[in-house]
């Protein structure tokens, strides 16, 4: 699996994404859709405002008593003959997981999407462990043939463009003239997968919702490989994260009626399924052993911590769409399993503020991720947040903390800041061409190599008054 | 809006004062037309965003304090720029709550107003004549319409601005790539956002494009002057004469 290497910094990294003209096409068609297909959605839906608000006290009030929650969701999910497993740390979750693989014999499993899993990197371990996974959404096995992990949240291989999925099955599957038509491609993967559904031991998924009173495990798919990914192996895990419990039906039918809307502009996603527990006896499919693993990794803390409203995200990836960085950079410049705004603050989730000290700034604080958001969350707010905490440990760099030091007490010193008008007007004469500034050193130098800057006013405004209240004293 | 006369301080904003000082001079001379008794607080620097906006909480916090106490006696507050006029509304109350200014900055927030927003919703005046002639288009500053939720008053100022024709933008509502230091921090990022805003403003053949935002203003001029474009970056402002 090719990792993204973090010792180069974000800015390169985003930079180098900017060069690549096959990921420039690729997002600004990809994004521009989901955009147009996400407005059209809920412009023909006019209660989706209030379900949008629905659904965020739904979140709030579930995050409040999620102990309960969490119990009665282990209570039935028993009840009906599944299994429950807690696991607070990544390496927890993929023990639990390899554990039951070799117990049950498992040799390969099928999977369906799960950020989830990719949080914890699971399949690099059950690789290891000499269980062989198989991802069966098409984005999903795309990126897996690539050896690359997903650069957006529900689309995992949107940064492809068609001729280079084709040229990669071509290589990768021994077809030779793979046409650069999505339907020849869905249809050679369907063929490459069909028999791994029939030879899989475990099958592995992720969760959108797990509903607290009947014990049912939610998927939202669109390519039926998540139904059967349920059925037809013996063994049956859901790896979620465990923000995802809500209380009931009710609840889920208005996350339903918001969620495929937001990520995709469809009124429903092509397949719900909902799962409780293993097959029953006189049932014909189904698995024969079902487990839930509920995965904490940094999101308990954050009940009572900064990124509380994170906890709300449906994993829609709307917020991604919108925003200008991610459109420009795409996923995986971000360097991390959440790209995106959101993914900035589960990053800082998992991993702490200091992971995101230079991803806490790769926004323009545009707020379009915010507005975007199902559930309303405050994206912009809390990168600001963020920031705070990245700059009060210190964590931010000490040239920075005096810049912004000197310009805080500047500003707290009227006279002197006055005085700064006649003093960089001297100092900017060298830069100055036709009116405007076209070249600055040190940092004002990011600014002038590709924009000019008004240089500081013959007059400013406060000299104009003043010389204007001469005048009419 | 009663005939009485109308008094209020005008937010010069630490840009508009040291860059823009013409737009705040545009502001007084249309305030004062309109019978609008304009007053200019002493001690004015910056409203603490850029600092805010970076983590320096702190820092922001000493500012907003300082906001507070020069507006206190201002029976409104005029603002050019809706980033701003957002910090003022949006998070300075914030800032001061438990503390003993927590009141004056509610007070502030509420009788403070973005210009586009002070002629339309205050003063009630939509009707302008106009210095420029010929097809403009409009730039939603990110604050003013998803900080302040506003994109009315400056398209219906401009929509009835003598001689002039009001074209949407496309993509209107997408950011131009300021974002304040985000601008120097990662401007290469920033160029590039930049570039499809300028992109989709030449292709509208305007003259000029449109903000209330000194920061989206220095960004687009910025590129557009780079780019020795014919197309300029002005503020609302600079284009009003008078009522009509």
């Amino acid at each position: 699996m090719s990792e993204v290497d973090l010792r180069i910094p974000f800015r390169e990294r985003a930079d180098k994404a900017l060069q690549d003209g096959f990921l420039q096409q690729a997002l600004t068609i990809a994004t521009t859709k989901f955009i147009d297909l996400q407005r059209e959605a809920f412009g023909e839906f006019p209660e989706g405002d209030a379900l949008r608000d629905r659904a965020r006290s739904i979140k709030e009030a579930t995050l409040q008593r999620l102990d309960y929650y969490v119990e009665q969701l282990v209570e039935n999910v028993e009840r009906l003959g599944g299994h429950v497993h807690f696991a607070t740390t990544p390496e927890d979750a993929r023990r639990i997981v390899l554990d039951i693989a070799s117990r049950t014999g498992a040799r390969m499993a099928v999977k369906s999407k799960s950020m989830a899993t990719e949080e914890i990197h699971l399949n690099e371990a059950l690789e290891a462990a000499g269980v062989s996974p198989v991802e069966t959404d098409l984005g999903e096995y795309i990126i897996q043939l690539a050896h690359e992990r997903p650069s957006h949240i529900i689309a995992p291989a949107i940064h492809k463009t068609k001729g280079q999925v084709a040229e990669l099955f071509a290589r990768e599957l021994g077809r030779p003239d793979v046409p650069a038509d999505p339907e020849v491609l869905t249809a050679i993967a369907r063929v490459e997968l069909r028999e791994k559904f029939l030879q899989a031991d475990m099958g592995i998924t992720g969760a959108n919702f797990a509903v607290a009173d009947t014990g049912t495990v939610v998927l939202v798919t669109n390519e039926g490989n998540g139904r059967m990914v349920t059925t037809l192996p013996r063994v049956h895990v859901a790896v979620m994260g465990v923000e995802k419990v809500i209380p009931s039906m009710t609840d889920l039918a208005v996350f339903l009626a918001i969620l495929a809307k937001s990520a995709t502009g469809q009124k429903l996603s092509v397949y719900t399924t909902l799962v409780r527990g293993p097959r029953r006896p006189a049932e014909l499919e189904g698995p024969d052993e079902f487990h839930l693993v509920l995965l904490d990794n940094g999101r308990i803390d954050q009940i009572s911590g900064t990124l509380r409203e994170a906890l709300y995200c449906l994993r829609c990836g709307a917020c991604l769409n919108v925003c200008p960085v991610y459109r420009n950079i795409g996923g995986h410049a971000y360097g991390h399993t959440y790209p995106g705004p959101i993914g900035i603050l589960l990053t800082a989730m998992l991993n702490g503020p200091g992971s995101v000290k230079d991803l806490a700034h790769a926004s323009s604080l545009c707020g379009a991720c915010a507005d975007a958001c199902p559930v309303r969350i405050d994206i912009p707010r809390m990168l600001i947040e963020l920031r705070k905490e990245v700059e009060e440990k210190k964590i931010a760099p000490w040239s920075e903390r005096v810049v912004f030091g000197a310009l805080g007490w500047l500003l707290r010193h009227p006279r002197l800041f006055r005085l700064s008008a006649p003093v960089a007007r001297a100092l900017q004469r060298p830069f100055v061409r036709g009116g405007r500034i076209v070249r600055l050193p040190f940092f004002l130098g990011e600014w002038t190599r590709t924009r000019d800057l008004p240089p500081v006013a013959p007059a400013t405004f406060s000299e104009w008054w003043a010389s204007r209240t001469e005048r009419t004293r | 809006m009663a005939d009485a006369p109308v008094r209020a301080a005008l937010m010069i904003t630490c840009l508009g004062d040291m860059l823009y000082p013409d737009v705040g001079v545009a502001i007084v001379r249309l305030l004062e037309k309109l019978g609008v008794t304009v007053e200019f607080p002493r001690g004015q620097t910056c409203c603490g965003l850029p600092l805010f906006n970076s983590g320096y909480h702190a820092e922001a916090r000493e500012l907003a304090e300082r906001l507070v106490t020069i507006f206190r006696d201002a029976p409104y507050v005029v603002v050019p720029s809706g980033s701003c006029a957002w910090m003022v509304k949006h998070e300075v109350p914030g800032l001061l709550k438990d503390t003993p200014l927590a009141a004056d900055a509610l007070r502030l927030a509420a009788k403070s107003y973005e210009l586009s927003q002070f002629l339309v919703r205050v003063l009630g005046k939509t009707s302008f004549t106009g210095r420029v002639r010929g097809r403009v288009t409009y730039h939603d500053s990110c604050h003013l319409l998803r900080g302040l939720h506003e994109s009315a008053t400056p398209r219906e100022i401009l929509a009835n601005l003598e001689g002039v024709e009001l074209v949407e933008l496309p993509g209107h509502d997408e950011c131009c790539g300021f974002g304040g230091s985000f601008a120097v921090r990662l401007p290469e990022v920033s160029t590039a956002i930049l570039d499809k805003k300028l992109a989709n403003v030449e292709a509208t053949g305007a003259t000029c494009v449109v903000a209330c935002d000194a920061g989206c203003l220095m960004q687009m001029s910025g590129g557009l002057t780079r780019r020795k474009s014919p197309v300029r970056a002005v503020h609302l402002a600079e284009l009003l004469e008078d009522a009509r």
